[in-house]
């Protein structure tokens, strides 16, 4: 598998990360090496291997539904670059390309 | 009706679980606290925090899917759904992708052309219901100048069921009658309290035409996810409006608008002006990026896990409706009516058939009398001042009166809060006890010996003559009972 610019600046984007084109160059390279590194792992032979969900070997872990106390408004909002009295501030969304609600 | 296409719509349904806390962590799950006032670490997306599975949702999560008559996984897990936007901390949602614990169930739901009544069973497959977290609440300023967005986080994390249909609604009035289904249900079993304007009750409609032509095929239309959808007659309104424009826009370019020629379009509800508000094209699956998510551990749900929650979950509302229409011979409209008043009415009704021995008099008086009054008074059958005794004495005591005279008597009884008897004096309805009337019965008698022996010899009619002495001498008496004395002591005579 190798990624092309294109897929690069599709991933940068849906991550929002704002990447010059000389970057972008640099990125697709070394993400690629990445890809080939773990494309390793088609090497192996897998049949009859059960798909793994997780690595622990622990199912059904659960706490009860009892309430624990939580954070003040002030503390919740102290690492808020921005406040809009007891709600976090966030720049407006103009971009309708941007998700509105999933 | 009519028309030369066929209306198709899924529906996608979230909503809030009635739990006290929050899917992942011991934060309040609740409605209208103060902003930001129940977050911690873990629903903040901090760092290095750990989220640990609810497990009181995942049981009312099983609860809902049985319920739906889903298949339910033996094995489950979760994962990361990726996108960012500010009410999203941890810049990804916890939901589950391609093992949800649930998939394959059904609904049925009444599509009876006029649902109040009749009830003509329809059923909706559903495809999957899941379990993933809500995101927190954003508010926009509408003042059009640009400003900051306001975040509020309480609702980061909190439990949600998403529910999704196959595209098997064909009609506005079916899409309600699924959403109302759903929404009994849910309530019923206490997975949900389904309030849509607080949000606890979510529908995105996904929504397209099938054009039949000439040659037999079909051509569909693009598919239209319409969200903002903010009350049951919303939803109905706005898939007649998108049909009619899917029409519209398909006889102006039938190549064209086509769903393999279109991606798939978000659309708003804009509910004041009636219109759809397209939004974006629907990003692909892919671009969400979905992947295990490594901190939460898989969940294994053995069959005596599923049987166990079966048997907790009590009587559905489709179960009911049978067997209120079978054990008090109620017709599937009276079964459908009050079963959709909920448990409490049902247990109401079912003290009052008992003791009255007559299901179907209980069912008419609860449904001319009982449901308006509530509705009038503005109350809850909790608050309701007639127990279900008082009311079988009632239904019982006024069961030969006139409809009006009844109305009057049982308004008197919840006006003034008086007794059966009090409130028949009340409206002027002359209260008989039973020896004064057979005492009247046998004087009529004594003063008409010629109807008498007319009615001996064979003359049914003379026995009106002395009923209706009788009855003109005590004006309002109950008519059958006086014509029981009459009769036996007739026989006597």
């Amino acid at each position: 598998m190798s990624l092309e610019l294109a897929d690069v600046r599709k991933v940068a984007k849906l991550s929002r990360l704002e990447v010059s084109d000389a970057d972008l160059t640099t990125m697709a390279a070394q993400l690629n090496r990445i890809l080939d590194y773990v494309d390793a792992l088609q090497e192996v032979n897998t049949d009859g291997v059960e798909p793994l969900a997780h690595p622990l070997p622990l199912q059904n872990v659960f706490r009860d539904d009892v309430p624990t106390p939580s954070l003040s408004v002030a503390e919740a909002l102290a690492n808020a670059p921005s406040r809009q009295g007891s709600h976090f501030g966030v720049p407006a969304v103009f971009d309708s390309d941007e998700p509105v609600s999933h | 009706m009519g028309e030369p296409y066929k209306i198709v719509v899924g529906l996608e349904v979230h909503v809030q679980l009635l739990t006290k806390t929050k899917l992942f962590c011991g934060c309040l799950n609740q409605f209208g606290l103060p902003p930001n006032s129940a977050t911690c670490p873990v629903c903040l997306g901090m760092p290095g925090t750990l989220p640990v599975m609810n497990r009181k949702a995942f049981e009312l999560s099983l609860r809902a899917a049985l319920a739906l008559n889903c298949q339910i996984a033996g094995f489950t897990k979760w994962d990361r759904k990726n996108y960012y936007y500010p009410d999203l901390p941890k810049n990804f949602q916890t939901s589950q992708y391609d093992l949800p614990f649930s998939h394959d169930g059904f609904l049925e739901v009444n599509v009876h052309p006029d649902p109040k009544k009749g009830f003509t069973p329809k059923t909706v497959r559903i495809i999957r219901a899941h379990l993933e977290e809500d995101a927190g609440k954003s508010m926009h300023d509408d003042s059009g100048r640009g400003g900051d967005s306001k975040v509020d986080l309480n609702r980061t994390g909190t439990p949600l069921l998403e529910i999704v249909s196959h595209p098997d609604i064909e009609t506005p009035e079916e899409a309600i009658a699924y959403l109302e289904e759903v929404r009994l249900m849910l309530r019923e079993l206490g997975v949900s309290d389904c309030e849509m304007q607080e949000g606890s009750l979510r529908c995105d409609a996904n929504v397209n035409i099938h054009v039949p032509q000439s040659d037999g095929s079909v051509h569909a239309t693009p598919l239209v996810e319409i969200k903002n959808l903010n009350s049951f007659r919303s939803v109905g309104r706005a898939i007649s409006y998108e049909a009619k424009r899917h029409a519209e826009e398909y006889a102006r370019d039938p190549e064209n608008f086509r769903i393999e020629h279109r991606l798939k379009t978000t659309a708003g509800w804009d509910d004041p002006k009636g219109v759809t508000v397209v939004q974006r094209h629907k990003e692909a699956a892919a671009d969400y990026r979905y992947f295990p998510e490594p901190d939460l551990v898989p969940v294994i749900v053995s069959k005596d896990e599923v049987e166990r929650v079966r048997a907790a979950m009590g009587e559905l509302p489709s179960q009911q409706r049978t067997r209120l229409a079978t054990q008090y011979g109620l017709t599937a409209y009276d079964a459908e009516v009050l079963t959709a008043k909920g448990r409490p009415m049902v247990a109401y009704f079912e003290e009052v058939a008992g003791i009255l021995k007559d299901g179907k008099a209980a069912a008419n008086r609860l449904s001319d009398l009982v449901y308006p009054a509530l509705t009038d008074r503005r109350e809850e059958l909790a608050e309701f001042p007639l127990t279900p005794a008082a009311f079988a004495a009632f239904v019982g005591g006024t069961a030969a009166l006139p409809k009006q005279d009844r109305g009057e008597v049982f308004k008197a009884m919840l006006d003034k809060g008086v007794t059966l008897d009090a409130a028949k004096a009340l409206v002027g309805i002359q209260v008989f006890d039973e020896s004064a009337l057979r005492t009247a019965v046998q004087a009529a008698m004594a003063a008409n010996p010629r109807a008498v022996a007319d009615f001996k010899g064979g003359k049914d009619a003379a026995k009106m003559a002395i009923l209706g002495g009788v009855m003109k001498a005590n004006k309002g008496a109950p008519n059958d009972v006086v014509r029981r004395l009459l009769d036996e002591e007739l026989a006597k005579a």
